[in-house]
Order: C-alpha cells, then structure tokens, then sequence
C-alpha cells in the first residue's frame, strides 16, 4: 500500500501464515469425522435391534493384537517422518516399512475376522442390522486403512528409488496426520462395537 | 500497487483455433475460468430446473388438468428441487467464492489449483448423472425414468422395493459425486482463506465475502459429510441388501430424516450466507459508505454457523417427537432469526444516511433486504411447533422456501452477476434492461409466491398433482402461475442483456463502481496471475486507501 514504504516492508517481514497442507489436512480430517459420527451414531442407535442372530456377543472377540500393531505404527510413522527430518534417510525408510508392515498386518486381522464371521457365523452385510452396521463401520475403517497404506507404499517405492529428501519431512508429516486420525477413528471404533456394543 | 499489468497474457488465444481453447479451458486450474465454469454450468441448470417448476405450475394452473402425468409430476418435483439446490444455488455460489476469494485476499491462486479443478468436475459429473437418469433410469425392469422419491428421499419410498430400476441409484450417486466435490470446494476455500491472505490482511481486516465463505467452508465440512455417509448407507441397503433403513428388519425410516435433515436444513445457511456476504460487499459500494458494524457481522456470521447446526429436526415437527425434542428445535430455530436480524440491522444501518446509487445490484439487494425480512417471519412462524403441524408439508411451507432461496438467494445472485459481471468480462452490462430483469423478476417473484401462501393456509398440500374445484384453491393457483411467466420474461431479458454485453458492451476498465476491495485494482478481466506484485494491505477498504491518501482508512481501524 501507499501508506509508507516503511510500512510495507515491516508488514511484509512479518507476514506469516499457517502452512496450507495443515490446514488441508485438518479440513479433511473434520470432514471424515463428520462422516464417521453418523456412521457411529448409526451403529450405537441399531444396537441390540437385530431380529435375527447372530448377535454381536455370540461372535466378536476383542480384536487385542491387530489393535496394538495399529496403534503403534503411529509411534513408528512419526520416528520416521523425525528420522527424514534430521537427514537420515535410512532411518526414515527402516520405519516406514515397520509402519507399512503393522497396518498390513492391521488389515490381514480384519479379514481374517470377516472371513470368519461369513465362512464360520454366517454373518453377512445382509444377514442382520448387526450385520449391516458392522461391516459398514468397521469396513468404512479399513477404506481408509487401505487409503493410507497404499500412500505409504507409493512413499516407500519412492524411498527404495532414491528420491525423498529430507525436505520431504513437511508433506509426510502432514500425511501422518491422516495416518494418526485413521488410529483415533479405531480407538472410537473398538470402544463402540467391540466394548459398548458386545 | 497491482494496477500496472505485464503483457505476456495480453490474449495469447488470437489465432488459436476453438478446440484448442476448449481444451485449455477443460484443463484449466485457474480460479477464475473455474469460477467462470461454475457459474455457466448452474446457469444451464438454472434454466433446466425452472422449465421443470414452469411445468409443474402449468399442471396445476386449474383444477383436474392433464397436461403431465401423475407419474411426470412427481418426478418433476424431485428433479426441480434436486437441480435447484445441488446444481444451481451450490455450484454457482461456490463459483463466485472461487472466483472472488483469491482476488479479494490479494492472492495468485486458490491453495490447491488441481483439487479446484477435481471438485468442479465431480460437481459437473454428479449432475450429468442425474440428468442422464433420464436415459437409463428405466433399468431392465422398465421401471420409470428419473427418480420421483422427492427432493429428501424418504425410507422406505428408496428401498428397492418402492423404486425399482436405477433412478433412485441415479439420484443417490449424483448426491454423492457432487458431495465429495463439495467437500473438495470447502477444503479448498478454508485452507487459501486462512493461508493465502497478501501481507497485512489480517482476519480483522479481510473483506466480508471472505469471513463468510470461511465459515461457509465449515459448515459444508461438517453437514455435506453427513449427507455423503447417508448416501452410503442408502447405496448398502440399495445393492446389498443392508438394513439401515429397512423397518422390516429393524431398521429405522426416521433415522434417515435425522441424517438427511442434519445436511438439509444447515445446507439453507451454506446457500444463504455467501449471499448475505454479495449483500455485505454490494450494499456498502452502492451507499458510499463502510459496512456498519463489521465485528458484528463476523460474529453474527459464525452465532448462524453454530445455532444452524441444531434446528435440523423443525423439519420433523409432524413424525412425532417426545415434547423436549420439540421444544428444543423450536427454541434453537427461533434463536437462528436474531443474528439474522442483526445482519438484517446492519445492512439498513449501512444505508442509513449514504448516498445511496440505485444501479441493478443494489436494487437487486434492497428486494433482498425486504423480501429475506419476510421469508425470516414466516420460518418465525413455522418454527412453532403447534403451527407447524398444522401447516407442515402444505403449500405455505412451499411459498416459505421460496421465499428464502429465490426472494433471498436468486435475487443476491443476480445482484452479484450484475456487480462483478464488469470484472469477470470486462464489459459494462446494459443498465436499462438490467432494470427490466429487476422489475419483471420482482412483479413475478411477487405474484407467484405472495399468493401461494394462501392456498397453503387454505389447506393445499405440496406435491399433489392435481385438486378439486370448489376448495377456494383456483384463483390462487391461477395467480401462482401467471407470476411464473413473468419471472420467465425476466430471466430471458438476463440471458439477452448477458449475451448483448459480452458481445457489445462498453469496456469497463478496472474499478467500474470506485470500489473498495483489492479485485477492484487489477485489470478486468484480470490476468492469470491476478496481481503483477502481490499487494500488501493496512486496512479493511485497502483501494480506499490508495485513493485518499489523505484520509486513508487504517488510521482509524
């Protein structure tokens, strides 16, 4: 502005705004929460309104394991995105293949789980509401596991080539947000249908 | 500052054949052509909604008429109110805001070019798909075309059951489409808000239309959600064979209402507020005076973005709730109508003793002014439980919507199509038929809904296709009509004065109104890059400044 030159440049020095991928990614986080508030309201509503079996306390088991190894690839993705950040760019690509193999095995215990529920208890989407709304819940979940492992992987390939860069640390970092929520949203999900719901 | 441009955009498009401009603007990124994209698309929409509204009005023009089919009609109702909300009033106002927001903040771009372009053509592809349930919505079963399950799709009328063939899953997956693009939009307008403003704009100084769109940003982030979630869940029990909304096995029909409404009624603020935010930058300019009351204004925006969030249910007044649900949805609701009020305050207190210059967008925004107050007073009205139940779901409910989204959101859109037209083209639109359009569009807005109150009072309900004689109910069917043919007129005077002025109209130049805001100090239209340097800002009326450098505004703010 013409207001003073003097002005101008002691505004400009001082301008400062937040970085755009934060604000991105914390937008998009708030609009995967709203999606998974109904999703949860949805199932903690049709709790117990199944008229046919089987019912949740015949067939879910506490699904411990799986949920530690997701949990943890929390603390590994952010020694990783630390790791890069400090140029070690072994380090960096040591833990994210551990994030990369935990969330795997997340999602293996998933299916391993559906597969029992629809081979074994004959428990499909169709079967009953407890049907429906688990595998909606629990499947909207593993979408966006699947979501963020591909990520990794492609971030891995990337690493294996040659090209990230300690000055990548930014843009990961703001991927782990996504990849921290993903663990949050299981907290919330394990608390509602594998404690409140059985 | 920016007023000085650089010549390498000076239209590298001479001598470039027309397919290879399509093509550069199918591959845009740049706000502005998306901007510009958005709109035209809503405007072809805007005339398909309303042809299918002309037809509804025709058919009910007298009593026992055949001029559509019971079946038509119900689809043209779903079809009218799906168009108008999701793919004329969003679209276009996301395309003022993507077009604007950058500008007004003294930015280069949006935050991120390649996700603007994405949510446009997720928007645009949803509303092909709509559109094209026409063709395919039969299915093999030879099922009806285009879905007629309503604008809000009431369970069980969705389950496959009640509406076999694909016009339901056409609909559904339209919403869902242009959902994730809306999705992107807001992302978009949140994140270049807050970290793309030019140095010196701070949050207390960013021009209204901003602040608004922020919190517009929001509120699409936490009510499109729900909707997209809903929609899911309606695709689960559509294709494979969920229950969410199967009362049979349990299910729960209502459950649905709450999800739908928890999107639809805070999706009225997200139309409304970017409106009031045209009426915030339009009203100033045109009565020479700063905004009265801008702190207010901000928190009277963000008191909508929060109370609008809990009054979903006033639209379920007649399923039944317990006395508390109701008590509560009619407090929060009336509570809505006192920041509105003290808008409604300012924007007078704005007028109030400037010197006030009746061009096309401030009579555009004075209808506004007049006709919001009214549609506010009858929601005032039916936010009462008591009254509610007597008159949900009847004509008067219909003439109330209307109210808001034509007396209150068309006509600030035409206002801003006015006001920004010379910036977007760079040729003055033509003065005499603008008021033409203003005129006719008011005696129509008028007559068609003023008297379609009164059937609703009468005891008309909404959706009927047809009705006895003798039930008071023709004259003012009769006078509803009649209105609709004015309002035609008025829109075909727009396209012509619109088409007129892009071909022949007076150049512009940069600043056509002497106004305020930083879109204003570059060319029109304005190069790629916007601003030749990025300008820096010490005030909330920052071309103010640089033209009074005698009495600039910041030292007083």
């Amino acid at each position: 502005m013409s207001s003073s030159a003097i002005a101008r440049s002691s505004i400009e020095s001082e301008w400062t705004l937040p970085s755009r991928g934060r604000v991105g990614m914390f937008t998009l986080i708030a609009a995967e929460s709203a999606i998974f508030t109904i999703f949860v309201v949805a199932y903690i509503f049709y709790i117990g309104k199944s008229v046919s079996g089987p019912m949740p306390k015949g067939v879910l088991e506490l699904p411990i394991f799986i949920t530690v190894c997701l949990l943890s690839s929390s603390l590994t993705i952010h020694l990783a995105v630390r790791a890069l950040r400090s140029a070690k760019v072994g380090a960096f690509g040591l833990w994210w293949f551990v994030t990369m193999t935990l969330g795997a095995i997340f999602l293996a215990g998933t299916g391993r789980e559906w597969h029992r529920f629809i081979f074994e208890d004959g428990l499909t989407i169709s079967t009953n509401l407890f049907g429906t709304t688990y595998y909606s819940l629990v499947g909207l979940h593993a979408f966006h596991v699947t979501v963020g492992l591909m990520a990794i992987a492609l971030v891995l390939i990337l690493t294996l080539l040659g090209k990230v860069k300690p000055e990548h640390s930014e843009r990961l970092d703001v991927f782990s947000m996504y990849w921290h929520f993903v663990d949050v949203v299981w907290v919330v999900v394990f608390t509602v249908v594998y404690v409140i719901g059985r | 500052m920016a007023s000085e441009t650089i010549a390498l955009n000076e239209f590298g498009d001479r001598g470039r054949s027309i397919s290879e401009r399509l093509h550069d603007w199918v591959i845009t990124v740049d706000h502005k052509r998306l901007g510009i994209l958005y709109i035209l698309f809503s405007l072809v929409f805007l005339v398909i909604g309303g042809i299918e509204a002309t037809i509804m009005r025709i058919q009910l023009i007298v009593p026992h008429n055949h001029f559509v089919s019971p079946q038509v009609f119900n689809r043209m109702f779903t079809m009218h109110g799906t168009t108008m909300i999701f793919f004329v009033a969003m679209p276009i106002l996301f395309g003022f805001g993507t077009y604007l927001i950058p500008l007004m903040i003294g930015a280069r771009d949006m935050a991120f070019p390649r996700l603007n372009a994405l949510s446009f053509w997720l928007t645009a592809f949803g509303g092909l798909l709509l559109y094209f349930s026409f063709i395919g919505g039969n299915g093999l079963y030879g099922a009806g075309n285009a879905p007629d399950v309503g604008w809000f799709a009431y369970a069980p009328l969705t389950s496959r059951a009640f509406s076999p063939g694909h016009s339901t899953d056409f609909w559904t997956l339209a919403l869902l489409v242009s959902g994730i693009g809306s999705m992107g939009t807001a992302v978009n307008f949140i994140a270049t808000i807050l970290c793309m403003r030019c140095p010196g704009m701070t949050l207390g100084k960013m021009p209204l239309l901003a602040w608004m769109n922020l919190v517009v940003g929001g509120m699409v982030i936490l009510v499109v959600s729900p909707l997209t979630a809903a929609q899911i869940m309606l695709l689960l029990d559509r294709y494979l064979g969920g229950h969410f909304f199967d009362t049979q096995a349990g299910g729960s029909a209502v459950l649905w209402m709450h999800f739908f409404w928890i999107f639809g009624h805070p999706e009225v603020y997200v139309l409304i507020i970017p409106c009031f935010a045209f009426a915030s930058e339009i009203i100033p300019v045109f009565s020479r005076k700063p905004i009265f009351g801008y702190p207010v204004m901000v928190a009277a925006t963000i008191a909508i973005g929060f109370v609008s969030m809990s009054v979903w249910a006033h639209h379920m007044f007649t399923v039944g709730m317990s006395s508390y649900g109701n008590t509560f949805f009619t407090i929060t609701t009336m509570i809505v109508g006192i920041p509105t009020g003290i808008k409604i305050f300012n924007w007078i207190g704005t007028m109030w003793g400037g010197k006030i210059q009746f061009k096309a967008p401030m009579l555009f925004c004075i209808a506004f002014l007049f006709q919001f107050l009214i549609a506010g007073l009858t929601g005032i009205m039916l936010s009462a439980a008591p009254f509610n139940w007597q008159l949900s779901a009847s004509y008067f409910v219909v003439a109330h919507f209307h109210y808001v989204i034509v007396g209150g959101i068309l006509f600030t859109i035409f206002g801003a199509f006015y006001y920004w037209f010379p910036k977007m083209s760079g040729r003055m639109y033509n003065e005499t038929l603008a008021k033409w359009h203003f005129w006719l569009f008011v005696i129509g807005f008028h007559l068609t809904f003023d008297f379609m109150h009164i059937p609703g009072i009468l005891g008309m309900p909404r959706r009927i296709y047809t009705y006895e004689p003798g039930r008071g109910w023709e004259i003012w069917n009769l006078i509803v009509t009649v209105g609709v043919f004015f309002q035609i007129a008025a829109v075909l005077v727009f396209v012509v004065n619109l088409l007129l002025s892009l071909w022949k109209g007076e150049p512009a130049g940069n600043d056509p109104w002497d106004a305020w805001t930083l879109e204003w100090s570059t060319t029109s239209p304005p190069p790629d890059y916007n601003f030749a340097a990025i300008p820096v800002v010490g005030s909330r009326r920052p071309l103010w400044d640089l033209k009074h450098p005698e009495d600039p505004d910041w030292k007083y703010e």
